[in-house]
């Protein structure tokens, strides 16, 4: 199909363009006037882009300003050393403390990921029984289509002190409630466990579409040779899913610098007992935005943060490439 | 003798996934029956599956005692519908310009589109952006713009469009048609199941979203559903942290009660569930397409 059209593509403006020289010097202006419709058309989203992601982009250089108000983002003078506010951001504690927590926890939200949703798709695949096999996947996929704020609430409804509903079962068994939302400790867990609960069931379709796709023949010839099943799983699925678990893995760890802010912001939110496990970079941002109205120090961040991300992605992106072709976003 | 062995294998199997099923209802069943229950059930017993005495009352008083709850619901919806069909609008027109095969510049335009994907300015110059050059604070606009054009949904799009033959655009043209007349009568009806499934990504995405109102939005009035039910739950957790528990007593005498914010929840989560099916569907649909990629 594609050399249909690359043909038809290469006989259309032949017949137009009498002088080739003519043609590349003007070629844009000439395809911006025959083709005048179709630049319409992509107007609406180019704009959108050029405000809302180029603009931002090109206003990283915020970080070296001085920003006020009135100057904006490309008014506004200089910063008086130029790095000063990278200097007020090293020497504070939450910078180094959300730096460090973003990466550990996100690490940690990978890891444990990895193994529940590879795990649920093969245990799902597993399943002989159709109708439980879709029910269980319809309940399991409900908890991503929630939004981080109800599932906030949620978390409420067990931890709280009061009325929570594990604090009850605690208490019935004759101990003291745990005060949840003093405790920054138990956060790494309570988050992990959270992020499972929400998007494990959205994490197995693709996995269980990887082992879908697994020739049949494979699992027949192993059970003529007298595999058993979990030898089958064990030489068979999990090599075959290798692929699929390393590209996702890697395109994660692209994006360790990112924060899911949602989450943090719905299930910490201004518990500020909480911020040395739970303090991370999106939310050090916002808090230093919206709340101090600290814009050098937030801005300082932000740069770091998306330029280690922009290495990151590139790299990640690299060995995707490396690993499997088809896989990587670019 | 190896069927005996399956069958174990199974019975754990199926005990694992019916454990983490139940624990993915559970949450939800919660809410349910806590906005059912009475207030002092809840002081005296806390959140349980089974209240002891069911009442309404919570659902009433949300329905007539409070306009901020009505009000919140009638953004939430305006900016879900207006936000979903300005966004399939706009991201099915760049999607059918990318998959244009006769169009020069188009691969020009896909990295356009692609780099916003991959590389991000982050919070704060975007913050100043929208707030000192398009003036976007304390207004509705400010829920529906930010997100409408979206890197992922056209690619879909032109994806899926990408396996029409372009000989249908030349017919089409030789018969007269213009590229406007092309998108709206033969590609718009062509790509229904692609623009349903964006349409369902993006209403989603809207009716979910409390993060734009909670950077643009202070005016009450303009506070989305989402946003309304984290500043009851807020109010309550930020009393747990804070310590003049004198403060905290008086304050807790005004707070909306337990059950009308389980009440609240439900209602917000209501939609949602309601279309769960066709979301499901569609979701698992899209989540294919952009695996595949063209």
């Amino acid at each position: 199909m594609k050399s249909i059209s690359e043909t038809a593509n290469a006989n259309v403006p032949k017949p137009v363009a009498a002088a080739p020289a003519f043609r590349t010097r003007n070629g844009f202006i000439k395809d911006l006037m025959r083709n005048h419709s179709l630049y319409i058309m992509f107007l609406p989203v180019g704009l959108l882009l050029l405000v809302f992601n180029y603009l931002p982009l090109a206003g990283l250089i915020i970080a070296f300003k001085n920003y006020d108000f009135d100057g904006g983002i490309f008014g506004s003078a200089w910063a008086k050393p130029i790095l000063n506010n990278f200097d007020y951001l090293i020497s504070s504690d939450a910078a180094y403390r959300a730096v460090r927590n973003t990466i550990l926890l996100n690490a940690l939200f990978i890891a444990v990921g990895l193994v529940f949703e590879v795990g649920l798709a093969l245990m799902i695949n597993e399943l002989r029984n159709k109708v439980f096999k879709r029910v269980t996947q319809s309940i399991t996929f409900l908890p991503f289509f929630i939004s981080w704020i109800v599932v906030g609430v949620f978390t409420y409804n067990l931890l709280n002190y009061e009325n929570g509903a594990i604090n009850r079962i605690v208490e019935y068994f004759g101990f003291h409630p745990i005060d949840f939302y003093s405790q920054p400790g138990l956060w790494p867990l309570i988050l992990t466990i959270a992020i499972r609960w929400k998007v494990t069931g959205y994490g197995t379709i693709i996995y269980l579409a990887a082992l879908a796709g697994i020739d049949n023949s494979y699992y027949e010839a192993a059970s003529i040779d007298g595999a058993s099943r979990w030898q089958q799983i064990r030489y068979i699925s999990i090599p075959m899913l290798r692929p699929t678990i390393i590209i996702l893995t890697l395109l994660a760890v692209g994006r360790i610098m990112n924060a899911d802010f949602g989450m943090f912001y719905a299930m910490v939110g201004d518990a500020s007992l909480l911020y040395p496990t739970t303090d991370v970079i999106d939310t050090l941002v916002y808090r230093s935005l919206r709340k101090s109205g600290d814009i050098g120090m937030a801005s300082a961040a932000g740069f770091i943060q998306s330029t280690v991300a922009f290495v990151l992605v590139l790299g990640s992106n690299w060995a995707a490439r490396r690993i499997d072709k088809d896989s990587a976003i670019f | 003798m190896p069927v005996k062995r399956f069958s174990i294998s199974q019975t754990v199997i199926i005990l694992i996934i019916t454990l983490f099923s139940v624990a993915c209802l559970l949450p939800f069943l919660m809410v349910i029956t806590g906005s059912l229950a009475t207030e002092n059930d809840i002081i005296n017993n806390g959140y349980s599956l089974f209240p002891r005495h069911i009442t309404l009352v919570s659902y009433k008083i949300l329905l007539l005692g409070s306009n901020r709850i009505i009000d919140a619901y009638g953004i939430s919806l305006l900016v879900t519908v207006v936000g979903t069909l300005l966004s399939v609008l706009v991201n099915s027109l760049g999607g059918y310009v990318m998959a244009r095969r006769s169009f020069k510049y188009r691969n020009i335009l896909s990295v356009y589109v692609i780099i916003t994907m991959l590389f991000s300015g982050g919070l704060v110059p975007w913050y100043i952006v929208c707030v000192n050059y398009l003036h976007l604070k304390d207004t509705i606009l400010a829920m529906i713009l930010p997100p409408l054009a979206g890197a992922f949904n056209m690619f879909l799009i032109r994806n899926f469009l990408l396996s029409i033959p372009e000989d249908i655009y030349e017919s089409a043209k030789m018969d007269g048609a213009s590229e406007y007349r092309i998108y709206y009568q033969l590609i718009l009806p062509l790509s229904k199941p692609v623009l349903a499934t964006v349409g369902l990504f993006v209403a989603l995405g809207y009716w979910n979203d409390w993060f734009l109102g909670l950077m643009f939005v202070d005016k009450q009035e303009y506070q989305p559903l989402q946003l309304l039910l984290r500043t009851l739950v807020s109010n309550v957790e930020f009393l747990r942290s804070s310590s003049n528990a004198i403060d905290m007593q008086r304050v807790a005498a005004q707070l909306p009660s337990e059950s009308i914010k389980m009440a609240l929840t439900v209602v917000t989560i209501g939609p949602i569930v309601f279309l769960y099916p066709f979301l499901q569907r569609y979701f698992v649909q899209g989540l294919m397409i952009g695996a595949v990629k063209g």
